[in-house]
């Protein structure tokens, strides 16, 4: 097919192919370290085993690699397929693939030696904080100047999120990773003391705003109504829900450290721009879920829909009980517990895991010249063991959680402690136990996946579409 | 409560976070027409990819109410918690001063008790089951990570259940290392005593307690010993409590009894670090266990 006239489709295969790699290897390494929780044994005594080194690797590979993959691929899909053009900047793309894979090789051998910048969610040192930048700024280029050459008149609302995701993503790295080199693989953050931990979670918690919603947002704007067929229910909702939630996120980073040496009015600030966030998330929700109205009996039989619309519920879920959890008088409760890991995780395998799997389901056939993928049922399989999954996950790790918050202050007659820190950890134990369960649950869809995706592209063989004519459009 | 070089940062913050709410609001506002131009199910006109389009319903009207609540929740709140940076809020709630209060709530709830603990001679008070229950739960939540539970010990933290004491087990004393802290220092004899001294004053040790021993190394070492650890640990390796210095007669090695563990004991020395809880838990906390601690290996007679 002529260059000029196809969309380009290779780096969106690419990074859709990677995304499902990604994600086998950071769910794995995400069961290990849940099985490490139950038996410490499985360190096996070996540094680089360790939980303290593991879990940063499960985190990175899991937001940034699996989660980073799916925004490269779809943002690129979407930008080409909705301003009619093909991308920008080819070559630069082609760049973007490359060093982010490069940056994730980086990660899973840097995170394992022990190198680490210390700070949640942006361990890596200085020389890979560098090469994101690049790869990050080709990525604006690319995107930007792909949205520029636009032959269709308006932006499509998908791509307002993507850019939002894209622009704050690079600020927020650029300003958190300021720091100074000691070494190659050493540094010290620019920042200290209780300001340090307000810029780290003012990265950490945008990083949970635009990495993990807004760019997933953008993702919903375009499957879900072509899954479905129908129209965005409202685009003046999208338009209120976007510029409040772009607007409110950047200000809900101090609930992070509710009784802290924070000063208490910036607690405050966090605590009540988190409650504010709380229609401007259900604004996507209620945007993406109505989207369906009329077409409801479809839910019924395509698999790939049930993904994307229970990955919005639990979307809703999370963003209900994250304001919730942002009130003073509830996170003195929740805090340091695993209630914030269940928090999270029903975010994460909920919202961003599933809303990505149901995009690379609807992606992979087209872009390997297939009608569908090679089997149905199993998209169905993989939805039950993802869903079953993380339902005995976050039920699990809310109880543990609240058991957790309550032993921790219970005070008995005599004004000592009712319980000793490592009670607590015992009553966690068969928590632990099930969390595994719906973790070993939601990788055995993983594996699913993989096995569908692999049968598909083997039977298929890498193809372009064509772009429409001007006159089209 | 400025944390600003200047008054005007906390003007400046402060304006920005009311203008930011109002302006949510505003959007809101602008967008809420509950009149859609045509038919309900009008669409914007715009396609993109072949089928892609956008009907534009009104925004959904428990979802405006619920924006709107958490926006009039959030401005009272502002009224009457510290959120602007330039106002304390009407409440004049502050974190500490609600630490203070609980504190305050507690000592005056526990601290008769405490008081009357605290007037007791540790002896009598290790023979009383209630500051038993009291000094035991202390010890869990603040002793328990370092001597263990059942106050056993582990490797470099002592025993506190038998008669072994590295200063001294009168009850003064154990309340005044649960108070004060102590610092045990083991110096490095490694540059002292070369590549083989270490060994040989470790068999002339092992001697004193009756162990198995490579005689001709003791002899060597015996000679070492009396020069350089005598003066701390005693002509007969019997320690000294003034100085926190182990007896070497006995069967207890809190660093370890194996050979390469007591040579290193002696090569690079040992650095231990029993925390001052004064400060932490106040005079009648650690007066009660104290009480605890002593009673451990004092039981009472006969008793439980």
């Amino acid at each position: 097919m002529d260059e000029k006239s196809s969309y380009n489709y290779r780096v969106v295969r690419q990074f859709a192919v990677m995304t499902v790699v990604w994600g086998v290897v950071g769910m794995l390494v995400g069961v290990i370290i849940a099985a490490q929780l139950i038996w410490p044994e499985l360190g096996f005594n070996t540094p680089w085993l360790g939980y303290g080194r593991l879990r940063p690797l499960h985190t990175n590979a899991v937001i940034f690699a699996f989660g980073g993959c799916a925004l490269f691929a779809t943002s690129y899909y979407v930008v080409q397929r909705t301003c009619h053009v093909r991308l920008f900047a080819p070559a630069l793309a082609e760049f973007t693939f490359w060093g982010w894979t490069a940056v994730i090789v980086l990660a899973a051998i840097t995170l394992p030696l022990g190198i680490t910048s210390g700070k949640e969610y942006a361990e890596l040192e200085w020389p890979i904080d560098i090469l994101i930048t690049l790869v990050w700024v080709s990525y604006a280029i690319v995107f930007f100047g792909t949205l520029a050459l636009r032959k269709t008149p308006h932006i499509y609302v998908a791509n307002w999120f993507f850019g939002a995701f894209i622009l704050t993503v690079a600020v927020l790295h650029l300003v958190n990773s300021a720091a100074v080199p000691v070494s190659f693989w050493k540094s010290y953050s620019a920042y200290s003391g209780v300001q340090d931990a307000m810029v780290q979670w003012w990265y950490g918690h945008n990083a949970v705003g635009f990495f993990l919603t807004a760019g997933f947002l953008g993702m919903m704007y375009y499957f879900i109504p072509k899954q479905a067929g129908r129209p965005v229910y409202s685009y003046r909702l999208s338009v209120v829900h976007f510029w409040a939630l772009i607007f409110t996120y950047m200000w809900a980073g101090p609930h992070h450290l509710h009784y802290t040496a924070l000063p208490d009015w910036t607690q405050s600030l966090g605590m009540i721009f988190s409650l504010i966030l709380l229609a401007p998330s259900w604004g996507g929700m209620i945007n993406g879920i109505m989207t369906l109205s009329g077409a409801w009996h479809k839910l019924r039989t395509d698999p790939i829909l049930k993904f994307l619309i229970v990955s919005l519920s639990f979307y809703g879920m999370s963003t209900f009980e994250g304001p919730m959890m942002s009130i003073k008088t509830v996170n003195a409760l929740s805090h340091y517990t695993d209630w914030t890991i269940g928090h999270v995780h029903s975010g994460a395998l909920g919202w961003v895991g599933l809303v990505s799997m149901g995009s690379i389901y609807y992606l992979i056939p087209r872009l390997f010249g297939r009608p569908e993928m090679h089997s149905i049922k199993l998209i169905t399989l993989h939805f039950w063991l993802a869903t079953v999954g993380i339902v005995l996950y976050i039920a699990a790790m809310w109880i543990a959680g609240v058991m957790q918050g309550l032993m921790w202050r219970a005070v008995g007659s005599d004004g000592t402690l009712t319980y000793t820190f490592v009670e607590g950890v015992k009553a966690t134990y068969p928590f632990y136990v099930i969390r595994l369960l719906g973790g070993i649950l939601y990788f055995a869809g993983m594996l699913v996946m993989a096995w569908n995706v692999f049968k598909t592209i083997a039977a298929g063989s890498p193809s372009d579409a064509r772009i429409p004519m001007p006159a089209h459009a | 409560m400025s944390e600003f070089t200047s008054g005007f940062w906390e003007i400046y913050i402060g304006a920005i976070t009311i203008v930011s709410i109002l302006a949510c609001l505003v959007l809101l506002l602008t967008m809420s027409s509950r009149r859609v131009s045509g038919g309900a199910t009008e669409t914007t006109g715009h396609t993109w990819d072949e089928d892609l389009g956008e009907y534009n319903n009104p925004l959904p009207r428990w979802w405006m109410w619920m924006f709107i609540l958490t926006i009039v929740f959030s401005l009272g709140y502002l009224a009457f918690y510290p959120g602007l940076a330039f106002y304390k809020g009407g409440g004049n709630w502050s974190s500490t001063g609600q630490y203070d209060e609980e504190i305050k709530q507690a000592d005056a709830q526990f601290g008769p008790m405490f008081q009357k603990f605290a007037s007791r001679d540790i002896k009598d008070l290790a023979r009383d089951p209630e500051a038993r229950a009291v000094g035991q739960k202390l010890f869990l939540n603040n002793c328990a990570q370092c001597h263990a539970s059942d106050a056993g010990g582990s490797r470099g933290f002592p025993n506190l259940t038998d008669k072994d004491w590295l200063y001294g087990g009168e009850p003064e004393t154990i309340e005044a290392t649960i108070a004060n802290g102590r610092k045990g220092v083991m110096p490095a004899f490694g540059a002292i005593l070369g590549s083989e001294g270490p060994r040989d004053v470790a068999h002339y040790v092992f001697s004193l307690s009756g162990r198995t021993h490579d005689s001709i190394r003791a002899a060597r070492g015996r000679e070492k010993f009396q020069t350089i650890c005598a003066a701390c640990h005693g002509a007969e390796g019997k320690g000294n409590p003034q100085l926190g210095a182990p007896n070497l007669t006995d069967k207890i090695w809190l660093h370890g009894s194996s050979e390469e563990a007591v040579v290193e004991t002696i090569t690079g020395g040992r650095n231990n670090l029993m925390p001052a809880h004064k400060e932490l838990l106040g005079d009648a906390k650690v007066h009660v266990l104290a009480a605890y601690v002593y009673g451990l290996s004092n039981p009472a007679p006969g008793g439980k």
